[in-house]
């Protein structure tokens, strides 16, 4: 565990970066520092490896103060990963990979070997190991950036801005690898962002600061968006927080009816019983093809192109609530379609279920609260 | 006469190929004038400016430095040099030193400025030690900019040395100023000739130095 106690950076013009800072990082968690610029996030994370020193307070990783050790051996023990992936340009991406089982004394086959494991366990084509950094993609070179400090496999790893500089759709799928990546490894990792939405996805805690250095809240995601500390974190929080919350809450336990889904041949008595405005129709294979008032549908003679659209479904226990909440929402029926992994229709839910299943959820998470409290 | 049929006449002359005064043997005493300058003035730019191009400080102590040598008329330096210390290799030495630091000082300063500090960041993350990082991280990425400072160096010793015959030294200006005394302009344009030559040889000795010294990864090619 590492655990910052109350430490403050002051610099010699006056300026206080951080202020009597006290925050405990759980073992083989993320935790995402999130704040507005000038809040002192990047230099708390510089502290836990010594690229700052703080001018007060102390910071204890497995109970031991960082000061006691030598510095290149603190961070020798600590992945450091930055914004710009921050390459070696004169080294191949094998080498750049390779740098800190080098520095640490490995023979040039074995830490070549272990770059190679990395390129994979980080999702690059093994093609790549003899390209230059200058010849990969900005999302390519921080995949790098990722291995090379991954390579000596050091129990820490700090991340700073990782993948703020590269577009939406590849930083997703950053995010996406880092999260698998950490299933696999199982890092404590400090992660630095300015986007509360990534500090959302990858935290398992999040600590939102504020300008001048100062702690704002420290609690897991789910909990930072139900009780907002103050003003600042609601406000930092964006206009949407109520939606967002219900990316935490699992749509399993949804109560599906299948009352309503009638196959491609149904018979006049199938489309006629459903006491529903609304009927959805599946193919020979129980796939989705489209919504129908029952008045519309003629037995033996139903088309699928006269159809409604089915919008996207949900998967019950994979997807949230969110998520089934946005299918009912773009459904032309409020209608949700929920199907298998195969894409198979296991059954359909209203707006008006899945508002009753938030409510109960929220109440769920206010009686924890209470526990908790 | 053009000086064309000079540089013919000159080069075609047997008698200008053997002895101690034959083109072999003052081109010799040239390329070692030129080599010891540019390797006593590498010797003082090269870690001055590397150290205080890594740390960032004494840029501005640097470049009054180096406006100074530039100011200094190498002529000059050389007859005062002669005045105080007498004939000898060292009062040429000094003004061709004087004269080759400041690239070198000057561009290898500027060369690990410019270098990103982004992977200096992640190199100091990391735990690499700063000797380390200066040597590689650094300067394999500062190496074109910093060969090319040697390169206008060795390009002027090249051809501020004739001047070393001025104070009866030997050497390429041997033939420009014993041409100027005897009124023989064949010598002079011979010598003269000789000296460009030099220099161009010099130019494509680097241009090979760098293809061999630096990465593909920082040539980009």
């Amino acid at each position: 565990m590492i655990r910052i106690d109350s430490v403050t950076k002051r610099y010699p013009d006056g300026t206080v970066a951080v202020d009597r800072l006290s925050l405990e990082i759980p073992d083989r968690s993320i935790t995402v520092l999130v704040g507005p610029s000038g809040c002192g996030k990047t230099t708390t994370l510089r502290m836990i490896n010594r690229m700052v020193e703080p001018s007060e307070g102390t910071i204890l990783l497995d109970g031991e103060d960082i000061q006691r050790q030598p510095v290149t051996t603190l961070r020798r023990s600590m992945g450091y990963v930055i914004q710009n992936a921050g390459l070696f340009q004169h080294r191949t991406i094998v080498d750049n990979i390779a740098t800190v089982p080098r520095m640490l004394g490995w023979g040039k086959q074995k830490a070549r070997a272990r770059a190679a494991e990395l390129m994979e366990r980080v999702g690059l084509d093994a093609a790549l190991a003899k390209r230059y950094p200058y010849q990969l993609s900005g999302g390519q070179q921080q995949r790098v950036g990722v291995a090379r400090a991954l390579a000596a496999d050091p129990p820490v790893l700090l991340m700073d801005e990782p993948f703020s500089a590269v577009d939406p759709v590849v930083r997703k799928g950053l995010q996406d690898e880092l999260l698998r990546i950490q299933d696999e490894l199982g890092k404590t990792i400090v992660f630095v962002t300015h986007d509360i939405d990534e500090a959302i996805k990858l935290g398992t805690m999040v600590a939102v600061m504020r300008t001048g250095g100062h702690l704002a809240q420290y609690a897991p995601p789910a909990e930072l968006l139900s009780g907002p500390a103050d003003a600042f974190v609601e406000d930092f929080l964006g206009g949407d927080r109520g939606i967002r919350r219900l990316s935490f809450f699992p749509s399993a336990r949804l109560e599906l009816t299948s009352d309503p889904v009638i196959p491609l041949d149904a018979t006049a008595e199938q489309i006629a019983a459903p006491d529903a405005p609304y009927l959805l129709v599946t193919d020979a294979d129980g796939r989705p093809l489209g919504w129908s008032a029952p008045r519309d549908l003629v037995a033996g003679d139903i088309r699928p192109e006269r159809l409604l659209s089915h919008g996207r479904p949900f998967v019950p226990g994979t997807d949230s609530l969110r998520v089934a909440l946005d299918c009912a929402v773009l459904s032309p029926t409020g209608w949700a379609v929920a199907v298998d992994t195969g894409g198979r229709v296991t059954g359909v839910v209203s707006q008006a279920t899945i508002g009753e299943a938030i409510r109960s959820a929220h109440a769920a998470g206010r009686d924890d609260e209470k526990v908790a409290g | 006469m053009n000086v064309l049929n000079f540089v013919n006449a000159f080069f075609s002359d047997s008698a200008h190929w053997q002895g101690y005064d034959g083109i072999p043997a003052r081109l010799g005493e040239h390329v070692r004038y030129t080599l010891e300058a540019l390797a006593l003035a590498a010797a003082i730019g090269l870690p001055v400016g590397l150290v205080t191009g890594h740390y960032g400080r004494g840029g501005n102590a640097l470049s009054l430095v180096a406006t100074a040598g530039r100011a200094l008329p190498s002529f000059g330096l050389l007859v005062l040099m002669t005045t105080l210390l007498g004939f000898g290799m060292l009062p040429v030495m000094i003004p061709l030193v004087v004269l080759a630091v400041p690239p070198i000082l000057v561009t290898t300063y500027e060369a690990m400025r410019s270098v990103d500090p982004s992977p200096v960041d992640a190199a100091r993350g990391m735990g690499m030690h700063e000797s380390r990082i200066l040597f590689q991280v650094e300067l394999p990425v500062a190496l074109p900019l910093i060969l090319s400072g040697l390169r206008s160096a060795a390009i002027q010793i090249v051809s501020t040395a004739t001047i070393a015959a001025y104070v009866s030294l030997g050497g390429l200006g041997r033939y420009i100023v014993d041409g100027l005394y005897q009124r023989n302009y064949e010598k002079v344009v011979g010598g003269a000739t000789l000296v460009a030559v030099l220099a161009l040889v010099t130019l494509a000795l680097f241009w090979a130095a760098a293809r061999a010294a630096v990465s593909p990864g920082v040539r980009r090619s």
